[in-house]
């Protein structure tokens, strides 16, 4: 009886990835997980168990803020799947329409913003709404609706929705990639043999295509779902890190960022900072794994 | 992992600049004023090198929002430059804390200050100091000369003639009546509540008193200044929610705004981007003949690194810091960035010499929330700029704001006596 040989390449192959990620990812983020144990009284570090976490989710004064963030949060993550998602899967079918002229054109047109900087969408959202410098209000008073316009940036009611219809604009080019390319993978007999049965137009999109990328969609959503959690950029380029007006665009992010580094005289706290980066991490977390579990598992998937 | 990466960044660039000292004497001067580079090597360090031989003295200043976590590096790998620009209060406290900071209350220049002017840089007993106060900004309004000749306009000095005054601009509407917004928030307590509030609550007198317990920011002297802020509202133009601060600056040096609600540090800017004639009037008072308050906000001060090879070069470079020469060169060329020390400075800029006149007017005071009350969670300086755009808004009303204020600053502040 032969053992069973140890099969080198495996590891070899393996060890720079796990390096490198170890290196980047993983260790970062126990460092992190570990930093929120901690705090700091006067000069020393003190291991605190889980009490950051408890002064962030039951202490008035930081619950506030971190409910608003995260509601503020799951606002942005709704208009995204409710503006975004839908409005790329129209492009998409509208692009991958055969008839269709300067597709290649659009196509780019569509994807351009979201190679740009967030810095550079911020700010040049930002001039667009400006009511003083800004196109928008000039623009509008030209079709003779200048009553609608409203400094919606500066305002508590508007200024969130305002901001993820920005970032839905800028973003909208990856889901329509995504499903014009799950759409372009459907063969031509498939749909041909519905049109022989009698399912044209609209309702060979419902009934034939739609099931097909049901996967991509599902992909689709979960990477906005993570994106939008992770976001920071965005809010932090346009309405800085106190995410005006009266922290009506906070979202997690901001708020981490403002908590772990300090803000003009409030002093950083990395361990509070890590605190809120931890709840960040679970959240993502439970979130994805629902999907994975709940969603991705269950989707039925058709061998073309 | 963008931490530790910006960490080992700065941790690189900080051995490179040791590298730098190798002369018998010379000293490095750590600073956030990159603005001020080509001040410092053609005016400030040949004064002092000719006066000083034996001194050199190289200027390495950072960019601002980089210049805490550079310098925190810098001093902890030991390589930080001899002398440190200080933030006021309490960052620089910190450092004083860790032994990072030299005690200066020795130094005999340090009488050439006064209280207020070292407050900033004193341990919260005022036992020790260390740094030397090296300038600050006045707050006011700047207006538009040619327009208020234009609308036969005088100076108010009270604040019955100050919302006349508003009024007739409006009424005439060639000009918006006051240019501020309220989008990027610091502008509303800072040019806002910090400016016209030292009348109400009597400057040194209440913001001392409100350290020390015995006045709340429920009192009226602290809640009434959010009442008039919410009067400035109409006044402030169309769209204002949504007004930045570079917004605010266009529309007075474009001539479309008649006053600015000013920091002093805007006059260098105003004097280079503004075709028209500008002066300058103080906070207005209650009413005729009441002693005037001002906003004289000290912000940027210099320290001794603790572990310097040469404190002795060093602490002849801070005296001369705190001597009338520095302070005369300081002041001309910066205008807006007014030296502290009590000897008077002739300064040529008349806008700058007119915000500086008000010093030997008015009583002195610092903006209320940085001393001390700055130092918890929530920050009472942030919760202020929320505050008082809340206030302009209308959406809180003041006696709300004094109440959420002062519930958030005894939730983590005990004051002592």
């Amino acid at each position: 009886m032969s053992r069973p040989r140890i099969r080198w390449h495996i590891f070899v192959f393996l060890a720079p990835a796990v390096a490198i990620y170890t290196a980047v990812m993983i260790v970062p983020i126990v460092n992190t997980l570990r930093l929120a144990l901690y705090t700091r009284v006067d000069q020393d570090r003190v291991f605190a168990g889980l009490d950051n976490f408890r002064t962030l989710f039951f202490d008035p004064l930081w619950a506030g803020h971190f409910w608003n963030a995260l509601g503020n949060n799951f606002w942005f993550f709704l208009i995204h799947m409710l503006v975004q998602n839908p409005i790329g899967i129209a492009l998409a079918a509208i692009l991958s329409h055969p008839r269709l002229r300067f597709a290649a054109l659009y196509r780019s047109a569509i994807f351009v913003p979201t190679i740009l900087s967030f810095v550079i969408v911020g700010f040049a959202w930002k001039l667009i709404l400006s009511p003083i410098w800004g196109i928008a209000p000039s623009m509008l008073d030209a079709v003779g609706l200048k009553s609608l316009f409203a400094p919606w940036l500066g305002r508590e009611e508007y200024a969130l929705t305002t901001l993820a219809l920005i970032s839905v604009w800028q973003f909208v080019g990856i889901p329509m990639m995504l499903i014009y390319a799950a759409l372009l993978s459907i063969p031509d007999e498939i749909l041909e043999a519905g049109e022989v049965d009698g399912i044209t137009g609209m309702a060979a999109f419902w009934k034939i295509k739609l099931p097909l990328i049901l996967p991509s969609i599902g992909i689709i959503s979960i990477l906005t779902f993570v994106g939008n959690f992770n976001a920071f950029d965005l809010i932090y380029a346009s309405q800085g890190a106190l995410a005006g007006p009266d922290f009506a665009t906070d979202i997690l992010g901001t708020f981490m960022y403002r908590t772990f580094f300090g803000f003009q005289l409030q002093l950083g706290d990395p361990h509070m900072g890590s605190a809120i980066a931890s709840a960040m991490f679970a959240i993502i977390l439970v979130g994805v794994c629902l999907y994975l579990y709940a969603i991705q598992s269950r989707m039925r998937r058709y061998q073309l | 992992m963008k931490h530790t990466t910006f960490r080992m960044a700065l941790l690189t660039t900080a051995l490179v600049a040791s590298g730098a000292q190798a002369q018998d004497v010379t000293l490095t001067i750590e600073s956030w004023r990159n603005d001020d580079l080509a001040l410092w090597q053609d005016k400030i360090i040949p004064a002092f090198e000719a006066s000083h031989p034996g001194i050199k003295v190289q200027f390495t200043p950072t960019a601002p929002t980089e210049y805490d976590a550079a310098l925190g590096a810098k001093l902890a790998a030991n390589s930080a430059g001899d002398l440190i620009t200080c933030r006021p209060f309490d960052k620089s406290l910190e450092l004083y804390k860790a032994g990072q900071l030299t005690d200066l209350s020795d130094l005999e220049a340090m009488s050439n200050f006064s209280d207020v002017a070292k407050a900033a840089w004193q341990t919260d007993d005022g036992s020790a100091t260390f740094c030397v106060p090296m300038a600050s900004v006045i707050h006011g309004f700047i207006y538009n000369k040619d327009a208020f000749a234009e609308l036969g306009l005088e100076v108010p000095t009270t604040e019955d003639e100050f919302f006349a005054l508003l009024d007739k601009i409006k009424e005439d509407g060639t000009y918006i009546p006051m240019a501020m917004g309220t989008n990027d928030q610091w502008e509303a307590a800072t040019m806002g509540y910090n400016n016209i509030g030292p009348t109400y609550w009597k400057g040194e007198e209440g913001r001392i008193a409100l350290i020390k317990g015995e006045q709340k920011l429920t009192d009226p002297q602290w809640v009434e200044p959010y009442a008039t802020l919410h009067k400035w509202a109409p006044y402030l133009g169309d769209s204002y929610e949504a007004q930045t601060y570079p917004d605010s600056q266009n529309l007075f040096t474009l001539g479309r705004a008649a006053i600015y609600p000013a920091g002093s540090w805007e006059i260098s800017g105003f004097n280079a981007q503004a075709d028209f004639e500008m002066g300058a009037f103080k906070p207005p008072v209650r009413t005729a003949g009441d002693t005037c308050y001002i906003s004289d906000h000290t912000d940027v001060g210099i320290g001794m690194n603790a572990a310097s090879a040469n404190p002795e070069a060093a602490r002849a470079f801070l005296s001369w810091v705190a001597s009338p020469e520095f302070a005369d060169i300081f002041g001309n060329a910066l205008p807006g960035f007014f030296p502290l020390s009590n000897a008077p400075v002739e300064l040529t800029d008349p806008l700058a010499k007119e915000f500086v006149s008000w010093r030997g007017e008015c009583e002195r005071t610092i903006r209320s929330t940085y001393q001390i009350l700055s130092r918890g969670t929530p920050n009472l300086e942030n919760e202020t700029w929320g505050a008082s755009v809340a206030a302009i808004k209308g959406t809180m009303t003041p006696e709300e704001i004094g109440a959420k204020l002062q519930a958030g600053l005894d939730s983590w502040y005990t004051p002592q006596n």
